[in-house]
């Protein structure tokens, strides 16, 4: 166990302690006790920068199931490295606001803290293993108590609904990305990430390599939110607003990128990893960006503006991916991409968290978050402004701040992809710049919404639950840091260049050298394209932000039929309704139909094992010569047989029935077989009595009178098909006799081992006395059986037929 | 030739049991199937003690005696049913 380890588990056993506290420190916020962890894995991880700007990587392993190859193996480089500082940090600072935020009485904290310290331990567990397996038991964590905090107000539908969906959604692509791992772990023969990236190249050749790249992709596209898995993240904002700030916008939802980025040196080489990853990326873009302008729910907006970014940094690392093929490094400028999308996962990291958390504090000051009922709070909330503003403006891409510089970038690496001549992308990839250009464009859009709809125009305090008012202190201290990082993140990019980029990008890139590459961010790089890009993303984004109510009934033209969401409702609906009728088709509940299923599937595995072994066989050789009057018996016997099923009254087929058990007796006795006669004649006599007995008890229903039995075809054509099938396999048994049988043993030793002249009894008692037991036995059941449900009738209910 | 003897008595045997086995199943009204399955049982003996003979055997003697009194009992057991309705009553006081 070395101290990474205890880092993964900090979290979980912290989580222990915290009901505890809940319940002994009542006056004081459960929050604060819960804050003291992430800033201390915070620092701990923050002394690991020095060592992984060096290109050093720590490694410490420890013994789970080793006979089975899976270890919880943490391994840390730049890549985890940035996760975990983003999981901490912003993990601080959101319990720093969720103190704030849930009020100490009306809350149940401790189920809140409890579930969020098993989500931070899990995404530290998810970064930092480096076995699939573990890395597949932190992503279920995540998935399991984003499920819980989602439902956290658990008396409200919409909230267990969205929980419901994130579950089933991710879940999916859990189960998918552990198909993926197992497929992964079969082809490289290791479990290990680090040294099935060393075997990436033998990997390619493999049949199931593009299985695997489907699987693995479809696990990180849902978790992700990529289109059109994202339907659950909208749905998520359910959740309490620290929740929504740090899952739904730092965290989890770039599990799937964490995914995406570790497992690039494994895949990159392929073509269809590159196109799925930027196509879906690119189309994310555009599909978020364009439905956050129709939402007036704050956190809707935010929600779908996540996906659109998520879509963004996912297309970037899609297209970095093609870096690996091209050697040389003078002419690698397709590195751009996977700065360009390292870079932005910080940047959104900060201006998302700040967002959610100023809209929170809207929610929290105002009692809504709908941006029709909201306006004019620009007096009341100076703040909350400026933190909303300059979020805003980061995400929209304006320059002084963080979002300008990657937004850059990203049109950089877009109109990179033109000159590619890898995939077809020199002739499709014109699209990709051009999809990205009008996504750029409605995210400005619906930046400006946020950052203007809610704090500027008419101040309306009838539409409003409270008297709105600024935030107190510590609601505002952690939106305020996260915007500070969004400035100095722009004013100086090259801070984060060679401590945090450099290593990541050497992460995700691990065939390229090391030390050849250096990062550098300027925010002014001259009269480039994507400068112009940017400028017309900020004009056309104005104009139609001014000419918003002219358009926007474009929104209206695809039906709520036809979105996604009613899909996913009538799935869900669809799916259990065609799977009732499916049950209730074959479960009809009559006992006759399930025997008529049992008979067919008896009559079709049978016989088509005969027929396709050619097992049938029919050998005369061992029979023994018939006597006309045991034909004459037989005859008897099958003709008393037919004969009960066209009997017309139940007395009529009990005296059949006797006849032909007496007959059968009378076969024992032709046969040699003594005690056999003797007690089929006692049993037959007894049963025979037994059902007149029953006679006694049936019920006299005036409707049901005594008749034949109706003639069924199918019935009648299954009965048959089951006698044919089993006198066809007793045929062929008799005529495949393979070994001798062991009963010459018995006659040889019946009075000398056992002493006893009749063999049959002698085996019975002596020789399989065991098997003798435990039919007395059951005949012992029975018996109290019998006695039990006779005497212990509890309810004497007038009509106890079954069947009514 | 005592073998054929008993070989042929077992066929008229068999032969009559397919008599009764017809009256059985067409008789028309119950009482006439319960003697027939009485006479059945009192072939089955004829049937029995034959077939001992030919065997040379003395192991069904009590198959014989115990055919005897299951259909003395059954054909008692059928009787009583058609009579009153049930074969065993148990509250006869009441």
């Amino acid at each position: 166990m070395s101290m990474l380890h205890w880092a993964v588990f900090f979290p979980f056993v912290a989580a222990l302690f915290v009901p505890l506290m809940y319940k002994r420190f009542r006056w004081i916020h459960t929050g604060w006790f819960v804050l003291i962890i992430p800033i201390l894995l915070f620092i701990y991880f923050f002394i690991f920068i020095p060592k992984t700007s060096n290109g050093e990587q720590v490694m410490a392993s420890l013994a789970w199931i080793p006979s089975l190859d899976v270890n919880f193996d943490v391994y840390l480089d730049g890549l985890s490295l940035l996760f975990v500082l983003l999981i901490t940090g912003i993990g601080a600072l959101v319990i720093l606001y969720s103190i704030f935020y849930l009020d100490k009485d009306k809350e149940k904290l401790h189920n809140f803290y409890v579930y969020l310290l098993i989500f931070m331990g899990a995404m530290l567990g998810l970064v930092l293993s480096d076995n699939l397996i573990v890395l597949y038991m932190f992503w279920e964590f995540t998935s399991f108590s984003s499920f819980l905090l989602i439902g956290y107000w658990h008396h409200r539908e919409r909230s267990r609904y969205g929980a419901q969906k994130s579950m089933l959604i991710t879940v999916l692509g859990g189960l998918s990305m552990l198909g993926g791992s197992v497929l992964l772990a079969f082809m490289g023969e290791t479990f290990s990430v680090r040294e099935l990236i060393g075997k990436s190249g033998e990997l390619t050749a493999h049949p199931l390599f593009n299985a695997t790249i489907l699987l693995i992709l479809l696990g990180a596209f849902t978790k992700s939110a990529q289109f059109p898995f994202h339907i659950w993240l909208p749905d998520a904002m359910e959740a309490p607003t620290p929740v929504s700030a740090y899952l739904h916008s730092a965290t989890m939802v770039k599990a799937g990128i964490y995914l995406v980025a570790r497992l690039s040196p494994v895949f990159a080489e392929s073509g269809l990893w590159l196109w799925l990853i930027a196509g879906f990326g690119i189309a994310t873009l555009f599909w978020g960006s364009f439905s956050a302008v129709k939402q007036t729910d704050l956190k809707g907006i935010l929600a779908f503006s996540t996906i659109s970014q998520l879509g963004m940094i996912m297309s970037l690392l899609g297209l970095g991916a093609a870096a690996l093929h091209y050697e040389t490094m003078n002419e690698n400028i397709y590195m751009a991409a996977t700065v360009a999308a390292v870079f932005h996962l910080i940047n959104h990291a900060t201006f998302k968290g700040s967002l959610f958390m100023a809209a929170g504090i809207i929610d929290h000051e105002t009692g809504t978050r709908d941006i029709r009922k909201l306006g004019g709070l620009m007096n009341f909330m100076p703040i909350t402004f400026t933190i909303t503003l300059i979020g805003a403006l980061s995400m929209a891409g304006v320059p002084p701040f963080n979002g300008f510089l990657s937004k850059e970038m990203f049109f950089a690496a877009m109109i990179l992809v033109t000159e590619m001549d890898l995939f077809n992308l020199d002739t499709w990839g014109v699209l990709l710049p051009v999809i990205a250009w009008t996504g750029s464009i409605f995210t400005f859009i619906y930046s400006l919404i946020i950052a203007f709809k809610p704090f500027t125009g008419v101040f309306r305090p009838e539409m409003l639950e409270k008297k709105p008012h600024e935030a107190p202190i510590g609601m505002l201290i952690p939106p305020v840091i996260l915007a500070s990082l969004v400035i100095i993140f722009g004013l100086f990019p090259n801070l984060l260049a060679s401590s945090i980029l450099e290593p990541v990008v050497a992460a995700i890139q691990p065939g390229l050298a090391k030390n050849e590459f250096h990062v550098h961010i300027s925010p002014w790089h001259g009269f480039q394209p994507e400068l112009f890009m940017t400028i017309g993303v900020i004009i056309f984004g104005v104009l139609l932000y001014l000419t918003l109510n002219k358009w926007n009934k474009i929104y209206g033209i695809l039906p709520d039929r036809l979105s996604l969401n009613s899909f996913y409702d009538s799935l869900l609906k669809g799916g259990e309704k065609v799977f009732i009728s499916i049950t209730k088709l074959f479960m009809t509940g009559y006992i006759r139909t399930y025997l008529v299923y049992i008979f067919l599937f008896f009559i079709v595995s049978l016989g088509f094992t005969l027929f396709w072994k050619d097992a049938f066989a029919f050998d005369s050789e061992n029979t023994a010569p018939i006597g006309i009057y045991e034909l004459i018996l037989a005859t008897i016997i099958a003709i008393g047989a037919i004969a009960i099923l066209f009997a017309k009254s139940r007395l009529t087929s009990i005296i059949i029935l006797g006849a032909v058990g007496y007959m059968v007796s009378i076969f024992f006795v032709l046969f040699r077989a003594p005690d056999l006669a003797l007690t089929q004649l006692v049993i037959e006599t007894i049963s025979v009595a037994l059902f007149l007995l029953c006679f006694y008890h049936l019920p006299k229903l005036p409707s049901r009178k005594e008749e034949r039995m109706t003639f069924k075809l199918n019935n009648a054509l299954i009965s048959i098909g089951v006698g044919v099938i089993v006198a066809l396999i007793a045929l062929s048994s008799h005529s495949n006799k393979l070994f001798d049988s062991i009963s010459g043993y018995y006659l040889e030793n019946a009075y000398k081992e056992a002493g006893g002249k009749n063999i049959v009894n002698v085996i019975l008692v002596d020789f399989r006395g065991l098997d003798t037991m435990f039919e007395i036995t059951v005949l012992g059941i029975a018996a109290l059986g019998i006695f039990a449900m006779i005497k212990l009738r509890l309810t004497r209910r007038k009509l106890t037929d079954e069947n009514e | 030739m005592f073998e054929i003897v008993l070989q042929i008595s077992l066929l008229c045997v068999s032969i009559s049991m397919l008599g009764l086995l017809y009256r059985l199943i067409k008789g028309p009204t119950v009482p006439d199937r319960v003697v027939a399955l009485d006479a059945m049982g009192i072939n089955l003996i004829a049937i029995m003690a034959l077939t001992s003979m030919l065997l040379d055997t003395t192991a069904y003697l009590e198959g014989i005696l115990l055919l005897g009194i299951l259909s003395f009992i059954g054909t008692v057991a059928f009787s009583k049913f058609i009579e009153k309705g049930e074969v065993i009553e148990n509250d006869r006081d009441l």
